[in-house]
């Protein structure tokens, strides 16, 4: 059974959101990196990208499959988790664990911060119930 | 035994060639050739003696898998047997010894064996012209789409703002890639608990923007769409061009023909269905079909014969060449060699035949794997490997575990609306007995993962190379041999 903690919000695209001060942080759930297998690669939004609620904004990439990652609030990106970019400044990354995604999806795995524009956007979310039902179909 | 690499084997001043003796003065390169574009070095090349060399890629040929070997189950991929015959008439002088800038008087044979192949393969689809210059079937999905963009533009203002195509999630992973190279945008198309396209969700994306409905035929679900006069309809009611990925005709060749079931452009791959040898067993071909109303687009030079002679001509709104000269030519000859033996009846026969198999296929393992879909298929079929995945087994183990009996792995992980997929075409050239063979092998690697699911998990044991390291190849991949 996925864990879907109780102190945070989801979508159905199976992303989690974390909210504090009007920046919300975003990563994918335990049933997501389940059903994708080991984490290999993931395109990450540039800080200072605008993203719009339920447009892309990534990739995740795993062994066996690629997949989109949709933007749960539109927003700025204002930070990105650095141990999933490959690259530093054009150089190869030492520290690119795209596995913290798979071993930790709610902490350590966490994929980026957006500076939500819309608040009202919030009542689209989904509470962890209600994610669960939504997992379970 | 694992085979090392040449440079492995290779020892300093262990090479065997003398070259034969000069009777011109030495020339240093230095003061010939512009200094640029010399090496500081030269080349590191293997230096092996000829026998160590001969056994070396001898014993490398002895690990060839083929479907001349075993049976070649790849969903969506169409691995036919090839026959020899194709080989014999491709390697005539008449087309070997020729070249793309001889005298057109010289090659009127070649040329009328391309523009017999365009008509036979109009006939198959219906299709009023074609183009034999993509070397691939994605690429023939690339050119069709810089066609459609042309016949777009030509619409004037109209025309331009369509800027999208319609994708079905039971498309080929090729469509949307080809589509998005040739700048337009891709919207996903849901699919409906039947495998056909969900007709409100088509409907919702059909605006002024869709230039193209890009449907897979049948579907990579192996499944002919029920609904295909509806789609048909309300996709040319808005101005939406409908475009065949044709990969998967060997289930309709001389039984339905695409422009009779409203296409207006589609590729094929002869290289599947018209049985050219394929993966690393050689060039691609993928010819693009068109309506009439698209056939000024058609890319630059077209075979034709007017006047008793064969010769090329060209379309002032011809979206201009996809590849050097006139594609790959040999592919061609070994297509026109299979269609020419079978025939018109021959082809359907095959086509019958193909979809037969598969569905007796389906029909004696879906009381073993998930079947999601479960009603007639055409060609191919996708089982699920969920019932398996309670003893944490999963459609990859399962197909590593059949490498150990000697098959080559499905398709796996795709279409990614069936969850733990295993994709299946058996194509018509398989015997019974391979298929019931086949059959008895996933019915026992059920049984293993559920009596042994370790063995599973680590398969394969009997490959040149066992289970390989994915995560880590593709994580931290070692792209060079130091």
């Amino acid at each position: 059974m996925s864990k879907i903690p109780e102190n945070l919000l989801y979508t159905k695209e199976h992303e989690w959101v974390k909210i504090k001060d009007g920046v919300v942080t975003i990563g994918i759930t335990d049933y997501a990196q389940d059903q994708l297998g080991d984490i290999v690669f993931v395109e990450l939004p540039e800080v200072g990208d605008e993203v719009t609620q339920l447009e892309e904004m990534g990739v995740v990439e795993s062994v066996k499959t690629a997949s989109d990652m949709f933007a749960p609030l539109s927003g700025e990106i204002v930070g990105v988790n650095k141990f999933l970019m490959q690259e530093v400044d054009g150089e190869d990354n030492e520290d690119f664990h795209p596995e913290y995604v798979n071993q930790d999806p709610y902490v350590g795995g966490w994929i980026c911060k957006i500076k939500i524009s819309d608040e009202s956007e919030l009542e689209g979310l989904l509470s962890p119930e209600d994610y669960k039902q939504n997992t379970a179909q | 035994m694992n085979e090392g690499l040449i440079f492995e084997i290779s020892k300093p001043g262990g090479g065997g060639f003398v070259a034969p003796h000069r009777d011109t003065p030495s020339v240093n390169p230095k003061d010939v050739i512009q200094r640029d574009i010399i090496a500081d070095e030269p080349p590191d090349l293997p230096e092996v003696g000829e026998i160590d060399l001969m056994r070396h890629f001898t014993r490398l040929s002895h690990k060839n898998y083929g479907v001349d070997t075993h049976f070649y189950p790849l969903g969506s991929c169409t691995m036919k047997y090839n026959p020899k015959v194709n080989e014999k008439t491709s390697r005539l002088p008449g087309f070997t010894d020729i070249h793309p800038y001889a005298n057109i008087n010289d090659v009127q044979g070649a040329i009328e064996l391309m523009v017999d192949l365009e008509n036979i393969l109009c006939e198959i689809t219906g299709m009023d012209a074609f183009t034999l210059q993509p070397a691939a079937g994605a690429h023939g999905e690339l050119t069709a789409i810089l066609m459609l963009r042309s016949y777009f533009d030509a619409q004037g203002e109209k025309g331009q703002k369509r800027d999208t195509i319609l994708i079905p999630d039971s498309a080929h992973g090729t469509n949307p890639a080809s589509a998005a190279l040739a700048g337009f945008k891709t919207v996903e198309i849901k699919s409906d608990e039947r495998g056909n396209v969900d007709l409100s969700s088509l409907k919702e994306h059909l605006d002024e923007r869709a230039a193209c409905l890009m449907l897979t035929m049948p579907n990579t679900l192996g499944l002919f769409d029920e609904n295909m006069d509806e789609i048909t309809r309300i996709t040319h009611e808005n101005g939406t061009l409908i475009y065949m990925d044709g990969a998967n005709m060997n289930a309709l060749m001389g039984v339905s023909k695409p422009a009779d079931l409203g296409f207006d452009i589609m590729h094929l791959n002869l290289h599947k269905t018209f049985s050219t040898p394929h993966g690393g067993g050689g060039p691609g071909s993928g010819p693009v079909g068109v309506v009439k109303k698209l056939e000024p687009y058609l890319p630059d030079p077209r075979p034709a014969f007017e006047n008793g002679r064969y010769f090329f001509k060209t379309s002032p709104q011809s979206i201009g060449k996809v590849c050097s000269f006139y594609g790959n030519f040999l592919v061609l000859v070994k297509a026109y060699t299979y269609l020419i033996s079978l025939g018109g009846d021959g082809i359907r026969e095959a086509a019958r035949m193909a979809v037969l198999n598969a569905n007796y296929l389906k029909e004696n393992i879906k009381d073993t794997y998930l079947l999601k879909y479960d009603r007639k298929c055409l060609h191919e079929f996708v089982i699920s490997a969920i019932w398996q995945t309670k003893t944490g087994v999963h459609a990859k183990d399962i197909a590593k575990r059949l490498l150990d009996y000697g098959y080559y792995a499905p398709t796996v992980y795709f279409p990614l609306i069936v969850e733990e997929a295993l994709m299946i075409e058996p194509t018509e050239t398989e015997s019974k007995d391979t298929l019931d063979g086949f059959i008895e092998t996933l019915k026992k690697i059920d049984e293993e993962s559920r009596t042994d699911p370790d063995k599973v998990k680590n398969a394969p044991f009997t490959t040149p190379v066992k289970r390989v390291d994915e995560v880590t190849a593709a994580r931290k991949p070692v792209l060079k041999h130091t």
